[in-house]
């Protein structure tokens, strides 16, 4: 039985598809049989971060409404072999997307996959909520800043009570908090919320901390997830998330300012 | 100046501790849900009472509720203009 994992996070451009892609590509990486949704029916994206968006033929709402079977419609990552990719329909109203629907899909994909990653559109609509209705955990990233957080409560709410999860009374949805493009410079210099301000707010399990980082734009540039490039501090911070999903103990890097020696601390800028 | 700014590392005098504060505040009520939906209308009434004694602005009544435990708080909060 496959583990569906919904990234969310309410507030747009924070690193919901960065993150998909990465932890996807990651999981498939060590081996595990792993299957990325784009939800965000009208604004796919996934397929351009991922670097296959040459290769869609089929799409999420094709294989809702019959016009294509699932396995026409996955893509079979280039890089990892375990991986697939179904992209989201770039052309059709919201409302192709229908509970009983993803349902039947996310069943079918259930039976020949580890892990299930459901990439959420912003917002609260109809598309974020059917991401995360079926999901086991849940992924929230955030930003070190106000809407972001903000939105992400809102999102954790919806988690706890809008999920099968919820509506069945079953154990509910492992909900960890990613926080992105965080500055350690920023916090040091006390412009920035620091990850302990974020955690006590939001009250949820740190599961990565990705540094800002100029690496995510040159890997979505590319069309290569950032998890891959290894030599990146972004890179290197995903690939922790990843085992720390897996259930690893392992303690944040990158998050607080690269020590100066005495010389650079006294006359450095 | 580096040298300055190691012996003021006074990390909460930024502009993230305002950020947290005003975040606490907004997420404690976004969480408390609307409200009950007499308020507008609670608050229509407030400002003809007050203004039968001293000529206040539309927004100078504020009324809230907020969650505290068990206890609910309607909080008003009346401006008055300076004299």
């Amino acid at each position: 039985m496959a583990r569906i994992i919904v990234v969310t996070s309410g507030k747009g451009g924070v690193g919901k598809t960065t993150t998909s892609a990465a932890l996807a590509t990651g999981l498939a990486a060590r081996g595990h049989r792993t299957a990325v949704i784009d939800f965000d029916v009208g604004l796919r994206n996934l397929d351009l971060v991922m670097g296959c968006e040459r290769r869609v033929v089929f799409d999420l709402v094709n294989v809702i409404q019959g016009e294509a079977g699932l396995r026409q419609a996955l893509i079979r990552d280039k890089r990892q072999p375990n991986l697939s990719i179904l992209a989201a329909s770039q052309t059709r109203d919201k409302d192709a997307l229908s509970l009983e629907g993803v349902g039947k899909v996310l069943d079918e994909l259930a039976e020949s996959h580890d892990y299930i990653v459901c990439d959420s559109p912003a917002g609260i609509e109809k598309g974020a909520t059917m991401a995360m209705y079926f999901a086991d955990d849940a992924i929230v990233v955030t930003n070190p800043e106000v809407s972001s957080v903000r939105d992400s409560d809102r999102m954790i709410g919806i988690l706890s009570s809008k999920s099968r999860r919820a509506e069945q009374n079953l154990e509910p949805i492992r909900e960890r908090l990613l926080i992105t493009r965080y500055s350690p410079e920023r916090v040091a210099k006390g412009e920035m919320l620091s990850i302990e301000d974020v955690q006590d707010i939001l009250a949820l399990d740190l599961i990565g901390v990705i540094p800002e980082s100029e690496s995510v734009l040159n890997a979505s540039n590319a069309g290569v997830p950032v998890i891959m490039d290894e030599a990146s501090n972004a890179g290197q911070a995903y690939q922790d998330m990843v085992d720390r999903y897996l259930g690893e103990e392992l303690p944040h890097r990158f998050t607080t300012v690269g020590k100066k020696g005495l010389f650079g601390r006294l006359f450095g800028g | 100046m580096a040298l300055l700014d190691f012996f003021k590392q006074n990390r909460k005098s930024g502009s993230a501790a305002k950020a947290k504060e005003r975040l606490q505040i907004l997420v404690a009520h976004d969480r408390a849900g609307p409200g009950p939906s007499y308020l507008p209308q609670l608050q229509r009434d407030l400002i003809k009472v007050i203004r039968k004694y001293v000529h206040v602005d539309q927004d100078a009544v504020n009324v809230r509720v907020e969650q505290e435990g068990n206890q609910e708080i309607l909080e008003l909060n009346i401006v008055l203009p300076d004299s």
